[in-house]
């Protein structure tokens, strides 16, 4: 094939996101050797895993059409109430109460997108800055610590290893699996994939949408749940704060993976492909020598390259000069 | 008049798209102050043709000519430029917006520093709506407007410019008689002034009293012009449909079982009132009339999809309420629904999933959808249709019209339903494929389905129907078997004229 102008710009369009990692990764690894050890690659792959959990959730709420952007925040929820319970009734009641609080709330998001049928952008920003006055309620503006640190069990889940594997990325990758096969393979999945990316055709073919919708934003707050709980495990005290921001994150990482934001396509695996392109260049900002801060700003310019070429993809081309 | 030099031409015009061959080498040419008929079936290129000449498709070859000049569309905006201008049949007015603003949308006039010149904008709008003829003002609001009036609103758009010729698709679809009249009256004063009009409609009648030349589509092919007043209804429709396509008469006598599905005094708001019929085991039962006229909302009130305000459908005898695509499915419903884009496929899907989607539920080993029956069930309906697909594994959105519509019948037939419901089964695909289709609505006839076909094709109604349902604004006009139904009759009741039930 010729090498065109245009079948550049339709490569880029299909491929970019690939190309773009692979530039990046070469750069990194050129630029520090400690890039591609193995302790820094396993370093980033467990620091991935309390986002990765999260964008496992999402992509099922992405596949069904709709957008989660309160996972951040239901996150330091799940985070302060867990910590906050473990002193007051014990780690094996507070973890359960956690996951159920949590539960609540994904289930009152989904009643409003998927019953009520209102705009999931607006809904899951609204329950942002909700939930994030709930949770400053709940702790009075105070960081949360548990007292006894040395003498409890519960921080298992963010700082043991098993069969020499930190449990933060074994937990990631089991549910991961779990979440995996469930997408690709049961019936419930399939009709998520139906009702984002057809909800009419999926009505006409007499799916239940509403309660399709509802069961995605279950799935995203038990993952949030239990990102939740790697995080207040692995810390065993926390800000109010301490997922703030983090929607957008899991957004890019959904994203990268290749899931369209108009729903309806994304697998479970791309996305998590997408949480480790993710962490992997933010690690290797941070080893090129800059400032952490400047990941914030990479992270926006790589959800909005990343749109770009999705859209672009569609389109077959990376410039449209009209509409 | 044939001297004159064409507002408007057209030649050799191809368009294709993956799969299709959409216009194929179209030529006509519209004179100064000439209605011109533009006819041809649903799906035989008449909207592309419009698209091509509103820019919004380029055509692969072929050339537009204004006024002899070689010009090439880019947008609506710039055919308007042109003074071609289109009167759409869905309205695209912003219904929060005046009448003066709708009319004036994207070039109101302007007084310095970008401030609306209401004086001149209300004024140039009064102007507009004295030729129009109409009651309401410039400063109605467009949402408090009948829908007659709205498209008054429409044409007004057109006359902010000297237009050359006007297209109007289907204007009278949704108009009263009396609002035709004025309509009538607005196109032969835009003829005096020299104005060349292109009237897509698919009534004969009309087409015959308005029109100087008529001009025929058939697949994409252009078929031909005739004067209008040395032709008839006859030549014209052989024109439109005339192919190798059999669409004779359906005219097998056989006998049927029991009633499978029986509506009693079936009322949806304003879609449909009172409606009565029974289908029953082994029949074909046609519903005819034109877009609009209700047939579509009885199917999707049969389907769940709608509550019926009032009335009984009966399955098998036994009445029984219907409150969604979960209940009809449950009760051997199934339906084939008229948008095979929107309403029948994911088209991100593939071929497998697509058609076992309904069912998708059941076709279970453990928790996990099995493979295996999914695949059987695939493979059976592929044979059974003859879907030409590479395998499963092929996106729906990756294949012709007609290969796509057997996809969106193999998934309903694979329900195994006692009543199946087809709206506009050959809608926009190839001849070859309606043929198969029709067939196949037979066959499945003489296999004891209960079976209804919606369909704004006379021929095809009136080639796979046992009986037809005439319907006309919502009600049933006419009930005919397929020995006793005539075209004439036929269109009669659907344009609700004539007799009615009674008679």
């Amino acid at each position: 094939m010729k090498l065109t102008k245009q079948s550049v710009g339709t490569f880029l369009a299909k491929q970019g996101i690939l190309v773009a990692f692979a530039v990046f990764m070469i750069g990194f690894a050129l630029a520090n050797q400690r890039f591609i050890d193995i302790d820094n690659i396993a370093g980033v792959i467990r620091s991935s895993a309390i986002l990765g959990v999260m964008a496992l959730g999402v992509t099922f709420v992405v596949i069904g059409g709709n957008l989660d952007l309160s996972v951040g925040s239901m996150m330091s929820f799940s985070t302060i109430v867990v910590l906050d319970l473990h002193d007051k009734i014990g780690p094996a009641l507070a973890i359960p109460a956690m996951f159920g609080l949590t539960l609540l709330l994904g289930a009152f998001i989904g009643f409003l997108v998927g019953y009520l049928k209102l705009n999931s952008l607006i809904v899951t920003l609204g329950m942002l800055s909700a939930i994030h006055g709930l949770t400053l309620t709940w702790s009075g503006g105070k960081n949360m610590d548990i007292a006894d640190k040395s003498g409890t069990w519960f921080s298992v889940f963010g700082q043991d290893r098993l069969l020499g594997i930190p449990m933060p990325i074994l937990i990631f990758a089991l549910l991961a699996a779990i979440l995996g096969l469930v997408m690709a393979k049961t019936p419930f999945g399939r009709k998520v994939y139906a009702v984002g990316g057809n909800g009419q055709a999926a009505t006409f073919s007499g799916i239940p949408r509403a309660r399709i919708v509802f069961f995605t934003y279950l799935v995203s707050a038990f993952c949030v749940a239990t990102a939740g709980l790697l995080q207040a495990s692995r810390s065993l005290g926390s800000q109010n704060t301490v997922g703030q921001g983090m929607e957008l994150e899991v957004l890019a990482a959904v994203i990268l993976g290749g899931a369209s934001l108009l729903g309806g396509s994304g697998t479970i695996f791309k996305t998590v492909i997408g949480v480790l392109i993710l962490g992997f260049i933010q690690n290797g900002l941070l080893l090129v020598g800059l400032d952490f801060y400047v990941q914030y700003i990479v992270t926006w310019a790589i959800i909005i390259l990343a749109v770009w070429l999705d859209v672009a993809a569609k389109r077959g081309s990376l410039w449209s000069p009209i509409a | 008049m044939s001297d004159q030099v064409p507002v408007l031409r057209l030649e050799g015009i191809v368009k294709t798209f993956p799969g299709v061959r959409a216009l194929d080498g179209v030529s006509f040419d519209v004179r100064p102050g000439e209605v011109h008929a533009l006819m041809g079936e649903n799906g035989a290129g008449k909207s592309t043709l419009m698209k091509v000449l509103g820019g919004i498709h380029a055509p692969n070859e072929g050339q537009i000519f204004i006024a002899e000049e070689p010009v090439t569309m880019t947008s609506p905006m710039q055919a308007k430029a042109k003074g071609v201008v289109f009167i759409h049949q869905e309205l695209s007015l912003a219904d929060e917006l005046t009448v003066a603003e709708n009319i004036f949308l994207g070039e109101l006039p302007l007084k310095s520093f970008g401030r609306v010149d209401w004086a001149t904008l209300y004024a140039r709008t009064d102007d507009i709506l004295k030729k129009l003829n109409v009651r309401f003002t410039a400063k109605t609001r467009v949402g408090d407007l009948s829908i007659a009036n709205q498209q008054m609103v429409e044409i007004g758009r057109a006359l902010t410019v000297s237009p050359r010729a006007v297209i109007f698709d289907e204007p009278t679809a949704s108009l009263t008689d009396a609002e035709k009249v004025v309509l009538f009256d607005v196109i032969a004063d835009l003829q005096s002034q020299g104005v060349g009009i292109v009237y897509i409609s698919h009534r004969m009648e009309e087409v015959f009293k308005m029109t100087d030349r008529i001009s025929v589509l058939r697949d994409g092919q252009y078929r031909g012009t005739l004067e209008t007043a040395e032709t008839n209804e006859d030549e014209v429709t052989k024109l439109m449909i005339g192919r190798s396509l059999d669409l004779s008469r359906n005219e097998t006598e056989h006998e049927f079982g029991e009633v499978a599905l029986e509506v009693r005094g079936l009322s949806c708001g304003q879609q449909f009132q009172d409606v009565d019929f029974a289908v029953h085991k082994g029949e074909v039962l046609g519903f005819y009339g034109l877009v609009g006229a209700g047939r579509t909302a009885i199917a999707e009130t049969v389907f769940g999809l709608r509550t019926p305000s009032a009335g009984t459908i009966l399955i098998n005898g036994k009445e029984e309420r219907i409150n969604s695509p979960i209940d009809a499915l449950r009760l051997g419903i199934s339906l084939v629904p008229e948008d095979r884009k929107d309403q029948g496929l994911v088209l991100g899907m593939n071929c497998r999933d697509n058609m076992t989607l309904p069912q998708v539920g059941d076709l279970t080993a453990g928790p996990f959808v099995s493979d295996g029956a999914e695949i059987a069930i695939f493979d059976q309906y592929r044979d059974k249709l003859d879907i030409r697909t590479p395998g499963w594994r092929q996106l729906v959105g990756n294949l012709s019209g007609g290969n796509q519509q057997k996809i969106v019948i193999g998934k309903w037939l694979s329900m195994r339903p006692d009543v199946l419901i087809v709206d506009e089964p050959t809608r926009g695909i190839d001849v070859g494929s309606k043929s198969e289709i029709h067939n196949l609505i037979r066959e499945l006839a003489a296999q004891g389905y209960a079976v209804i076909v919606i369909s704004s094709e006379m021929p095809e109604v009136l080639h796979v129907s046992d009986r037809i349902v005439a319907m006309y604004s919502g009600k049933v006009m006419r009930e005919f078997t397929a020995q006793d139904v005539t075209e004439d009759n036929l269109i009669q009741a659907i344009s609700g004229l004539g007799d009615d039930k009674a008679a």
